[in-house]
This record gives C-alpha cells, sequence and structure tokens, in this order.
C-alpha cells in the first residue's frame, strides 16, 4: 500500500460542512438529507407538494459547487475527460443500486448513522466493501 | 421564498460546498480511498468522519424536539428489517461506485464543472434510477 493525496484538514472541514448540511435540513425541515432520496422524489417519486423544497437543495449543491470553484480556478482531470464505459456503466448502477437499496453515502452512511438505524449501518458497510472489491478488481485483478 | 425552500437551499450549498473541497467529488480521490491494496488515499475517512462528529450529537438532540423550526414534523424512514433488496441494492451501489468514482451527491455538485462529462454520467445515474423505479415498479 502506497498513500498518496492524502489531505486530511480540507478533508475534515468539508465532512463539517455536510454534516452541518445534514443537520440543519433536519432541525429546519424535518427531512433527511439523502440525496438519491431526495433526487428520486425530486423526479416523480414524492408527490407533487413534496417536489419543490428537493429542487431547492439540489440547486443548492450545484451551487455550492459553483460557489467552491469561485474560490478554486481548477477542474479535475476526471471532470474534463470523456467518461469510459466502465463509468457510465458505473453510474447506471449508482442510480439502480441506490434506488434499490434506499439510498446512498448521505442517506445510510451520514443520516442513517447518525439515527443509529440497523439498515442504514448493514447498508453503509455492504456498499463499503463491495466499492473496496471492485476497485480490488478493476485495478490489481483485470489491469 | 418559503421557508422550506430556503432551508433546503441553505442546505444544499453547504453540502455541495463540502463535498467539493473535501475530495469528495473528485471521482479519481474516491477511487484511491476504495484502493487499499494499491494508491491509498485516506482522505474520505475523515470526511465522513468530520460529518458524523458533529450529525451523531446534533441528530440526537433536535430529534428531541416535537417539530422541526419550519413546524413540520420530522420524516423519517421507519423500516427496521434487513431485506435482501437492501443488502443486494447497496451491493450494486457499490460496484457502481467503485467503477466511476461518484455517488449521487459528489455527481451533482460536480456539475458545477458545467463539463459534459459529468453530466452524461449524471444522466446515466438518472436512467439507471429510472430504470429501477420503471421496471421494478417498487417504491
Amino acid at each position: 500500500m502506497t498513500i498518496i493525496d492524502f489531505t486530511p484538514v480540507t478533508g475534515l472541514l468539508g465532512g463539517l460542512m455536510i454534516g452541518l448540511a445534514a443537520i440543519i435540513l433536519l432541525l429546519g425541515s424535518g427531512r433527511i438529507a439523502g440525496v438519491s432520496g431526495v433526487l428520486a422524489g425530486a423526479m416523480g417519486q414524492a408527490s407533487a407538494g413534496d417536489r419543490q423544497w428537493r429542487w431547492f437543495f439540489l440547486a443548492g449543491l450545484v451551487i455550492g459547487g459553483l460557489l467552491y470553484l469561485s474560490f478554486n480556478d481548477f477542474q479535475w482531470g476526471a471532470a474534463a475527460a470523456t467518461p469510459a464505459w466502465p463509468v457510465l456503466i458505473g453510474a447506471l448502477l449508482v442510480g439502480f443500486g441506490t434506488r434499490m437499496g434506499n439510498g446512498c453515502t448521505s442517506g445510510h452512511g451520514i443520516c442513517g448513522i447518525s439515527r443509529f438505524s440497523v439498515r442504514s449501518v448493514v447498508a453503509t458497510l455492504t456498499f463499503m466493501v463491495a466499492g473496496f472489491i471492485t476497485v480490488f478488481v478493476a485495478r490489481h485483478v483485470i489491469a | 421564498m418559503n421557508k422550506q425552500n430556503l432551508v433546503a437551499l441553505v442546505a444544499g450549498i453547504l453540502f455541495g460546498f463540502g463535498l467539493m473541497l473535501s475530495g469528495m467529488a473528485n471521482p479519481e480521490k474516491v477511487m484511491n480511498f476504495l484502493d487499499l491494496a494499491g494508491t491509498w488515499d485516506p482522505t474520505l475517512a475523515f470526511v465522513m468522519g468530520g460529518a458524523l462528529l458533529i450529525s451523531v450529537p446534533a441528530f440526537h438532540f433536535v430529534l428531541k424536539r416535537p417539530s422541526a423550526w419550519t413546524g413540520g414534523r420530522f420524516q423519517l424512514p421507519t423500516r427496521k428489517d434487513i431485506d435482501s433488496r437492501l443488502v443486494a441494492g447497496a451491493t450494486i451501489f457499490g460496484i457502481g461506485w467503485g467503477m466511476s468514482g461518484y455517488c449521487p451527491g459528489p455527481a451533482l455538485a460536480a456539475l458545477s464543472f458545467a463539463s459534459a462529462s459529468v453530466l452524461m454520467t449524471v444522466v446515466a445515474m438518472l436512467i439507471g434510477m429510472a430504470i429501477h423505479d420503471r421496471l421494478l415498479r417498487l417504491n
């Protein structure tokens, strides 16, 4: 194992902001900041009266990104390159799997664990292990 | 703007900024976090740790309140059972996360790059959601 690109300070600060965002949405509106759930609801799974706040939250994610980029003029390589087919297939699986498992990194990994939800702890351990195995196979078995 | 929308907007902006600052929206960094046997970047453990550091105690106190600021009740998932769909769904998500380096929040925050590549990735993710919701008719 070689440790690379380790940035604990910005990681921790960014994490604190994500946690604070989840607290604000729960305390302010009583809702869980699970991005896959908010997104699915906005796209039509939620009732008509329950969609508007979702679009504000989703728009906020992009605005927050733009705000960050207004202080930092750069682009990660992965965002510039044409996505390879594993990226697109992977993203398709992310969409499918988060709907099937009722949540993603934010909904299960942060909000669910913060409520000590057993379902969320199981889901988080499962997608972490699946992610570790997938990258191991992709980088050290196939490649 | 009504209060719920304002709360959601503020939370979304903080969330999106945090995802970018932390490196969570950089798929190369995510894949290095998942590469324990190769070039490992432990940063994302600090991202999740940082979030949980404040959300765990705060959720405990917030959920003791009778209602949210804007007056509504807390709308929380109620299921407690571990079923095969939860485990299968999380497994499929984890495989896709390892293949792409994107999970839903970071993919949306990365739309701020205004790159066709990220847009294609988000569209693929939405198609995956739609396939699930249309074909399986679940949730």
